[in-house]
């Protein structure tokens, strides 16, 4: 008999932070305030929206996700340490030692191109010994990664307003830019869930897709010097790319995360690895809510898509083939979600159509600007 | 429900024949890549407007239809669930749960009931309690039950999303086509001349129109373009501009274009007057307008023009207007100009690997030269001398079709930055009465040629022959003379021979030219080299133009239109709508989980059954389900 004290009663949000949790959202808010005092005759209604809804969206994040705040702070630390050291100088991010070889924006985010691959030879290292040392040494390599990638964006950001106050905006408008932010996203999709599920073995699978993209990265930056930042074209001139673009990250990225658990599930069901991989049951359901999030996300991201439309072309839906594409895409996985919750489909079939899924993804992604012209101005090759 | 993954799949696949097959292009752009025989059953197709055709009009509608069908069968099956705690479950049933445990009760039938509730209150379910019969009391529970509501959302949501659709689309106008009350124009007439049948009325509900207003214009009507032709869509009110501005960025890309508008419509007691730009329209009467292009508004242009092949150096002043014709020559040679665009910027990366910064190169012009046969060939021309590895040229560029790419001439500057040096050279190398003077002084200046007249006239004779065979069709006609006279083996000999010969006869008649003209003259340098052989070059390129004229840009009265976009969308906020069910819809079927509870307490046998289900089987639910157990186990024993 232990009425008295209920040992199953379930804490809500708020009675489970602590004062840390607060400190943390404070510190997000005094730099919102901070960023607004100084910024605001840059922005418009909807960006200090924006800005503030993100010190909430951040906060929430971080609470639910301890080692989340963690990154968030580091992130803002080392970018305002790497933005003091530019002194307003563009030129000093070749000059000062710490710019040049460490947080300059570029320098960042070859650091973050560089420590994905490092994680990635550890993961399967790990693997390969089942040393769980490893792993945890894959998964700090992993987070510095997304550290040093996201400082990199931020710097970038304070620097494309270094060229010219008028050139200057978020650094998420062009190929080489989205490059980096889907390797982020991609990457902290996938430490969630290694953290939630508490298993390293995937961290190699899903760091495939993530260094499929960093050497895209790479060779756009040393081939077509795609590195150089570029003013904005006036379709892209709007509050709605600050949303629109992030919210289809995410979709790509949780698409990209299950289609490499479907290729672990599709080994681990052959066999291959299968002592050395999670459970069946666990990566199906895995791929699963993986998929989820992504439509959740890619739906958004294509009604945003929509609104702006509507804005700067005159219409919320032109068959642009940016858009056509972004539609077959999530019919493609309408139709997997309803085999699966309708149907009771799982196991190998679901796998491999979530694995095809990525290709689709990746043309719509990719492909379309590549091969298709239209409307979407931004990243062509 | 098969039927549905199949829709989706045609959907998608359609889609795809949209974005692989370029749409709304010209339709003779079609014939030339496909043929006419392909051309002919592509078009029968409806492949040029995959998305107004009529099967794929029909696809949304199957898919409108069989969703409104599945909602209206499925949907009150989801409210019953919804609302129901199915607590008519019989011990029996629950017993062939997969998930459910059997605990001793310790404490007395109230006791026991008091705390099961107050777990399930905390845990977030509702419940509800029934007597059985035999003395045993059935608690019902459920969480999340809203999820049921997730599905009905969605899939309204596609309904409403889809009928915005469709009314947004061109519905009206295909069933009176059919019905043959309307039809399209495709000839080329006057705005005022466009038949009834091809006009819509200012009721017509929904439209996507363009409009492209010269600056210092105005217009009530504007086009929609439909498959090859257009209708013209009236509006309820007269658009003017007043100005149309393009701002760049330092590095010259543009950062924004503006239009200032001013709505005039009788209703209105003032005119309204508000500048668009791109992604800030402006809204009037249910009509946006959008800013949507621009194009030249009828920029006015002052030409010289030369004639290249004519020996006498005076450039004629032409006069002309973007879009306006003018004539060149006369009687049977003479050559229609048509003025097809003027660009003031144009930002073109002029690094030769491609990896420089792209850079403003000044304005050009786009024009086309047609004969009396009414061929035509197109040229471009650039007003500003522009910078190739490291010197400056004046740069033409000419090609027979718009499948060609362009083919340039380049004329090289001369000191003081202008054509007229290269001009003058050209006079003098065209006019055969200057050759002996130019073969006198390259025999006087020649310390090879000594000083015997036989062999003085004779060098004499043949610098004058080169000239000549030069004039006629620069370097390619001494080649082709050379290979038909000169046996193989000496050609390279004979050929670098005349090369340097005419080298030395360009820089006497550069000169000529210079002197001519009271102007420093040329000294023997590297620099002096590098002119002569471009000039040679363009020289010889010339006969390759095209033709004879060569249309100097000299001023402009820069003029724009700009480009406008109209649209009525009616569906527009029914698509709003039904965006956010979706969302809503969404984010409940996935992240709010059904969940029920039973727990069937039984005095006689002093035990309580504890069954578990929910309607998504996954990992969830199992922790879920064995943490529950745990923690109610810890609770009765
Ligand atoms: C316009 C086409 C349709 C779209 C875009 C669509 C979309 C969706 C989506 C997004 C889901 C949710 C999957 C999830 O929760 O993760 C779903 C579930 C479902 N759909 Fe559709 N659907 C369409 C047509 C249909 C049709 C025609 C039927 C009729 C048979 C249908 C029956 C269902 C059912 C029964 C569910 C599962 C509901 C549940 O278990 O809670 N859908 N659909």
């Amino acid at each position: 008999m232990n009425s008295n004290s209920p040992d199953y009663q379930q804490k809500t949000l708020l009675q489970r932070l602590n004062w840390q949790d607060w400190l943390y959202a404070l510190v997000l808010a005094a730099g919102a305030v901070f960023a607004y005092t100084r910024y605001a005759q840059y922005m418009d209604i909807y960006e200090v929206g924006f800005l503030f809804g993100a010190t909430a969206v951040f906060s929430y994040l971080g609470w639910q996700w301890k080692r989340l705040s963690i990154l968030v702070l580091g992130i803002g630390a080392v970018s305002v340490f790497s933005i003091n050291l530019y002194q307003g100088e563009q030129a000093r991010a070749t000059q000062v030692f710490l710019l040049k070889y460490l947080i300059s924006s570029q320098s960042a985010i070859m650091w973050m191109n560089v420590l994905f691959v490092l994680a990635m030879a550890t993961y399967w290292f790990a693997l390969y010994k089942r040393s769980e040392f490893t792993g945890k040494v894959a998964t700090a390599l992993t987070w510095s990664a997304t550290l040093f990638g996201f400082v990199g964006l931020m710097v970038r950001w304070y620097e494309s307003y270094l060229i010219a106050p008028d050139v200057g905006h978020i650094p998420i408008s062009n190929l080489y830019e989205v490059f980096v932010l889907f390797c982020l996203i991609t990457a902290l999709l996938y430490l969630h869930y290694e953290q939630r599920l508490n298993t390293k073995q995937l961290g190699g699978f899903v760091l495939l897709v993530v260094n499929a993209a960093v050497g895209f990265i790479l060779w756009y930056t040393f081939d077509r010097q795609a590195h150089n930042i570029q003013p904005l074209v006036p379709a892209l001139q709007s509050y709605w790319m600050k949303i629109h673009v992030p919210a289809n990250f995410v979709g790509y990225g949780a698409f990209s995360l299950a289609a490499m658990v479907a290729s672990a599930y599709l080994l681990a069901n052959k066999g291959v690895l299968a002592s050395r991989l999670p459970e069946l049951d666990v990566l199906d359901d895995l791929m699963y809510k993986s998929i989820a999030v992504g439509f959740a996300f890619f739906t958004i991201a294509t009604i945003l898509g929509a609104m702006w439309a509507a804005e700067a072309w005159g219409g919320y839906w032109s068959w642009d083939p940016k858009e056509t594409w972004a539609l077959i895409v999530w019919l493609n996985y309408a139709a997997w979600l309803h085999l699966r919750m309708v149907k009771g489909f799982r196991g190998p079939v679901l796998a491999w159509w979530a694995l095809i899924g990525l290709i689709v993804t990746t043309f719509a992604f990719l492909g379309v600007n590549m091969f298709l012209s239209g409307l979407h101005s931004y990243g062509t090759l | 429900m098969r039927f549905a993954v199949s829709l989706l799949s045609i959907l998608g696949i359609a889609s795809v024949v949209g974005t692989v097959l370029k749409q709304n292009e010209p339709y003779e752009n079609y014939i030339i890549k496909f043929g006419q025989f392909w051309f002919g059953l592509f078009e029968q197709l409806g492949l040029y407007d995959v998305y107004h055709s009529s099967w794929f009009l029909v696809i949304l509608l199957f898919l409108i239809v069989s969703t409104s069908l599945c909602v209206y069968r499925n949907g009150p099956l989801m409210i019953k669930e919804w609302r129901t705690f199915k607590e008519h479950a019989s011990e029996k049933s629950l017993n062939a749960f997969s998930h459910q445990a059997t605990f001793d009760m310790t404490s007395g039938l109230n006791v026991t009931k008091q705390q099961l509730m107050q777990f399930l209150q905390a845990k977030g379910f509702q419940y509800k309690s029934v007597v059985h019969a035999d003395g045993g009391e059935l608690i019902a529970a459920k969480a999340g039950t809203h999820q049921r509501w997730g599905y009905i959302f969605t899939h309204t949501a596609m309904v409403i999303i889809l009928l915005g659709g469709v009314l947004d689309g061109n519905l009206p106008f295909k069933v009176q086509e059919m019905l043959g009350h309307k039809r399209i124009e495709t000839l080329d007439i006057p705005e005022s001349q466009v038949p009834e049948a091809s006009r819509l009325s200012t009721s017509n509900p929904s439209f996507r129109a363009n409009m492209t207003l010269p600056e210092g214009t105005s217009d009530h009507v504007a086009f929609v373009r439909v498959r090859d032709g257009y209708l013209v869509q009236e509006l309820p009110f007269t658009v003017a501009l007043k100005d149309f501005r393009i701002e760049h960025y330092a590095t010259g890309q543009p950062k924004s274009f503006e239009s200032d508008l001013v709505i005039i419509d009788p209703d209105l007691k003032e005119p309204i007057t508000k500048t668009i730009s791109v992604n800030h329209p402006l809204l009037y009467k249910g009509i946006a307008i959008y800013q949507s292009d621009f194009q030249d508004g009828g920029t006015a242009l002052d030409f010289n023009v030369w004639n290249l092949f004519a020996p006498d150096n005076q450039p004629q002043p032409l006069a002309g207007a973007i879009f306006g014709k003018g004539t060149l020559g006369e009687g049977d040679d003479a050559l229609t100009v048509e003025y097809n665009d003027f660009r003031k910027f144009n930002i073109i990366n002029m690094s030769p690997d491609g990896k420089g910064k792209p850079h403003n190169v000044g304005p050009n012009i786009t024009y086309k030269l047609r004969d009396n046969k009414g061929q035509a060939i197109e040229y471009v021309t650039y007003m500003q001398p522009m910078q190739i590895d490291g010197k400056h040229y004046f740069v033409a560029g000419m090609r027979q079709t718009v499948q060609d790419e362009f083919r340039y001439l380049r004329i090289p500057i001369d000191d003081e930055l202008s054509i007229n040096g290269f001009m003058n050279f050209r006079a003098i190398m065209l006019d055969a009465a200057k050759y002996p003077e130019i073969a006198r002084k390259i025999a006087r200046n020649s310390l090879d040629v000594g000083k015997d007249p036989a062999v003085v006239k004779q060098f004499e004779n043949s610098v004058v022959q080169l000239l000549t065979i030069f004039a006629q069709g620069g370097y390619s006609q001494v080649a082709q003379i050379i290979e038909k006279n000169v046996p193989e083996k000496e050609r390279e000999v004979v050929a670098s021979t005349y090369i340097k010969m005419v080298r030395v006869a360009a820089y006497e008649a550069y000169n000529m030219g210079l002197a001519a003209n009271k102007k420093p003259l040329l000294v023997s340098d590297a620099k002096t080299e590098a002119l002569l052989r471009d000039s040679l070059n363009s020289f010889s390129d010339m006969f390759f133009y095209g033709s004879p004229y060569f249309l100097q840009l000299e001023q402009f009265e820069h003029k724009e239109a700009s480009g406008l976009q109209l649209t009525k969308s009616p569906g527009q906020k029914w698509v709003y709508l039904g965006s956010v069910l979706l969302v809503l819809g969404i984010f409940s079927m996935m992240y709010i989980r059904e969940r029920r509870i039973w727990l069937l307490l039984k005095p006689d046998a002093n035990q309580v059954l504890f069954a578990m289900a929910s309607n998504r089987k996954n990992l969830d639910f199992e922790q879920e389900f064995n943490v529950y157990r745990e923690q109610l186990k810890g609770l009765l024993t």
